[in-house]
């Protein structure tokens, strides 16, 4: 079966965010006021060969773990449909 | 028989040209390691040089890591030979786990080209051996992605073990405690975001990198 995957990488709070807080600060130019908590991370995209969603989510936690991410810094959230 | 250095070239490396006429300039035997071969042959020390390795894709050293170059780097440093790696290869370092923390964007989201005071932290270390704790080095920065961040626990550590080598006299880039260079807990393998290799020459406008480099020599 073949499922598409979604990773979001975002930095852990507390990290700061320069990308979000520099986005955030430009919004009230625009007329955009009741903007708050601005984050930018990454989202990758792929589609993954498996048995089960289940066997998926193993199989992209470990990767996310040992490269999509730096646990130092970033987690992430993973999202799986049937393709 | 002079020290040979190795200095690792991965594609998008740009500073390896001057690690290894730094190398040269201080009387070692300087030779390209190949970011391919899972070896890094008979060097006595290891240099991985600042740069965009693989692009910096992901993140910066997170494809680099995975290099066979580094599979040999890092059963080299834990036989514990000496390896240090500069801007990009700090950030290589951190990713391949040789040592803690990581590098994010600077505070202020500026790419910082300059130059700067460093001030030694501690002489325990394969880059600072040859130096005093309180020199005051001046040494060029080139860096988008030079702020140094990790846990407080793993600050902690550092300061109790004396791990932190250098430190900012004015913090460019928002790196926590100021930090500038770092080592392992075995003292030989130092990561710092700034350039000694660029800092060899007083026609370049400082020598102030050579003790750096030349404690690495004594190291190997």
């Amino acid at each position: 079966m073949k499922f598409n995957v979604l990773v979001e990488v975002r930095l852990h709070p507390g990290i700061a965010d320069p990308q979000g807080a520099t986005i955030e600060r430009s919004l009230p130019t625009l007329g955009y006021e009741h903007i708050s908590d601005v984050s930018v991370g990454k989202a990758i995209r792929f589609v993954c060969d498996a048995d089960s969603e289940e066997t998926v989510r193993k199989g992209v936690e470990d990767l996310c773990h040992r490269f999509l991410t730096n646990p130092v810094i970033e987690d992430a959230t993973i999202s799986i449909s049937a393709a | 028989m002079s020290t040979r250095v190795g200095v690792v070239l991965f594609p998008g490396s740009n500073c390896e040209q001057d690690a290894l006429e730094a190398v040269t300039l201080l009387g070692g035997d300087a030779e390209v390691l190949w970011h391919g071969d899972a070896t890094v042959g008979q060097v006595d020390a290891v240099i991985v040089p600042g740069g965009f390795a693989y692009g910096d894709y992901l993140r910066p050293g997170a494809i680099a890591r995975f290099s066979p170059v580094m599979q040999a780097i890092a059963a080299f440093a834990a036989d514990g030979g000496p390896v240090v790696g500069i801007c990009n290869g700090f950030q290589v370092l951190t990713e391949a786990g040789l040592l803690p923390g990581a590098l994010q964007k600077n505070r202020g989201l500026k790419f910082l080209c300059t130059t700067v005071d460093l001030r030694v932290e501690s002489t325990r270390s394969v880059l600072t051996s040859e130096t005093s704790v309180g020199d005051v080095l001046r040494v060029p920065i080139n860096h988008f992605e030079g702020n140094f961040t990790c846990s407080v626990d793993t600050l902690a550590e550092l300061r109790d073990q004396d791990r932190i080598v250098l430190r900012y006299v004015r913090n460019p880039n928002g790196s926590m405690d100021d930090i500038a260079g770092i080592t392992n807990e075995g003292r030989n393998v130092v990561g710092l975001m700034p350039h000694p290799e660029r800092a060899c020459n007083a026609l370049l406008g400082s020598e102030d990198g050579v003790p750096l480099l030349r404690s690495l020599l004594k190291a190997a």
